[in-house]
């Protein structure tokens, strides 16, 4: 295959996972939230309410595309491109199996981060070109809170990449081969780096703004905060990169703490893991979603102001503890 | 140098330049911070058509995600009425003279520089370019980040001031 070619199937690819992802996660998430609300969820559409999404989709494509008067316009229509593209960019970094990955990225996950450091800026484009309070007032909680958690999310894979000695994500996989004592496998999350995964999941859950940090889309305040005033397929889109955001860094956690694609008692150089690889990885992926929604099902909302405090005085001091802590550690085991 | 692609070159410069003019131009100050987010990403691919995959990774965490987000919230925060984002186009004579004798000088001064030869070997992966920085390189790496954390807390204790820190 021409390397051209080779780059737009892989791109086709990576936008196929990521729609299919958002279509996927809507209805497990309406699913999930309505068995924990003690509600059944869809249930009228296909069995168990599964094509309700599909039709959800059709209903998105066809809904009147609005423009408030008073919005900035170009500003309005750029907006959700300015999401979704650091989004889908992401895509590129992740590491599905063995021989399945959309590139060979040496710093895979400086990258992952760097694109995603790009979404808060679409979140403010739109928050401002919509020219509501609501949105306003959401586009900046969002923007604050995604700068203030991107430290701590920074420092606390630091860890991983300095007992992994690379940015590679296939070498931190890599990494985690083997057992401890024989049966234990040595995933990142069953050794020290434990902490490190506590750290990760708080900023995590942050950066995603999800509850109990959903306050920038607050909807008994908010309404539904930066993605007030769109709808049809802008609104669509603002949705589908927020799913996507889910996946990656649901994905990200799968490959750094839990061993990516690997499976404990199978050789991970065995031919059967070119295509178990990336089903276990998306398995893992989706159990880290489910723990998402189930926090979500689960806790309150806290106040803007208490997660600011939370994470500039205690989750960015606790980081830089922890990565002085595994510096030392490394150095005295080298 | 062969490796670089021309196409990327010239029309990631041509979107860096049109957007540094657009920034001054734009009469909108929320559209100029937008414009200036574009120069910073731009750059940042310049970067990486020069093969420098860590520094346009940086530049686009550093600068495009996290100092254009300060500067809007400085616009937006300031702000007080939405109308007040748009104001007249005002061309400063002074400040247009003093960026075109910077620019000359500038380009005086580099021009005397001699070009490096391109060395296809020296083009270090991350691993080796951390280690020159902080083996060769960290005096200079220390002293900069020395700074940088001075400015952070003189910038608390401005803006904290008459109040307990």
């Amino acid at each position: 295959m021409s390397p051209l070619l080779s780059i737009l199937v892989r791109a086709l690819l990576a936008l196929l996972l990521m729609l299919a992802n958002g279509v996927v996660l809507i209805y497990m998430l309406r699913k999930v939230l309505g068995h924990l609300h003690l509600r059944i969820g869809p249930n009228r559409v296909g069995p168990f309410g599964a094509l309700q999404t599909s039709m959800d989709v059709v209903k998105l494509l066809t809904k009147e595309d609005f423009i408030p008067s008073a919005a900035d316009k170009w500003l309005f229509r750029l907006a959700p491109y300015m999401v979704f593209v650091p989004s889908f960019m992401a895509y590129a970094a992740l590491v599905l199996g063995p021989k399945a990955a959309f590139s060979g990225l040496d710093t895979g996950l400086l990258y992952v981060f760097a694109v995603l450091a790009l979404v808060p800026m679409g979140v403010m484009m739109a928050g401002w070109a919509s020219n509501s309070k609501w949105s306003l007032i959401g586009g900046m909680r969002a923007a604050a809170q995604q700068i203030s958690y991107e430290v701590p999310l920074l420092l606390s894979v630091l860890p991983i990449v300095m007992t992994a000695g690379s940015m590679s994500l296939a070498a931190i996989v890599k990494s985690q081969t083997g057992y401890a004592l024989g049966f234990i496998p040595r995933w990142n999350v069953l050794s020290p780096q434990i902490v490190g995964f506590g750290l990760f999941m708080i900023a995590a859950l942050a950066e995603l703004n999800q509850t109990p940090f959903d306050m920038s889309e607050a909807e008994s305040e908010l309404i539904s905060g930066f993605a007030n005033e769109y709808s049809g397929m802008r609104f669509g889109l603002l949705f589908l990169s927020e799913f996507s955001n889910s996946f990656i860094i649901s994905a990200l956690a799968a490959t750094l703490f839990f061993g990516g694609w690997l499976v404990p008692g199978i050789d991970p150089a065995s031919p059967v893991m070119v295509w178990l690889g990336p089903a276990v990885l998306l398995l893992k992926t989706y159990v880290g979603i489910f723990v998402l929604m189930w926090i979500r099902g689960t806790l309150p909302r806290i106040r803007i102001d208490q997660m600011l405090a939370l994470g500039w005085k205690a989750l960015i001091p606790a980081s830089l503890v922890w990565l002085m802590l595994t510096g030392v550690i490394v150095r005295a085991v080298s | 140098m062969p490796d670089v692609n021309p196409v990327a070159f010239v029309v990631l410069a041509a979107l860096a330049l049109g957007g540094a003019v657009m920034t001054v131009l734009t009469r909108n100050v929320v559209h100029a911070a937008f414009w200036l987010l574009e120069v910073l990403v731009a750059t940042a691919g310049l970067y990486l058509v020069l093969s420098a995959e860590f520094i346009a990774l940086v530049q686009l965490m550093v600068y495009a995600g996290a100092v254009s987000v300060l500067v809007l919230f400085v616009i937006m925060l300031t702000l007080r009425r939405r109308e007040d984002s748009v104001r007249t186009r005002d061309l400063s004579w002074p400040v247009a003279a003093m960026s075109a004798v910077l620019a000359v000088a500038i380009a005086y001064v580099t021009r005397a520089l001699p070009v490096p030869a391109p060395e296809r070997a020296a083009q270090p992966d991350v691993a080796a370019f951390g280690h020159a920085l902080f083996t060769r390189w960290v005096l200079p790496f220390e002293i900069a980040s020395g700074i940088l954390l001075v400015a952070l807390v003189g910038a608390v204790w401005w803006a904290g001031r008459g109040e307990e820190l």
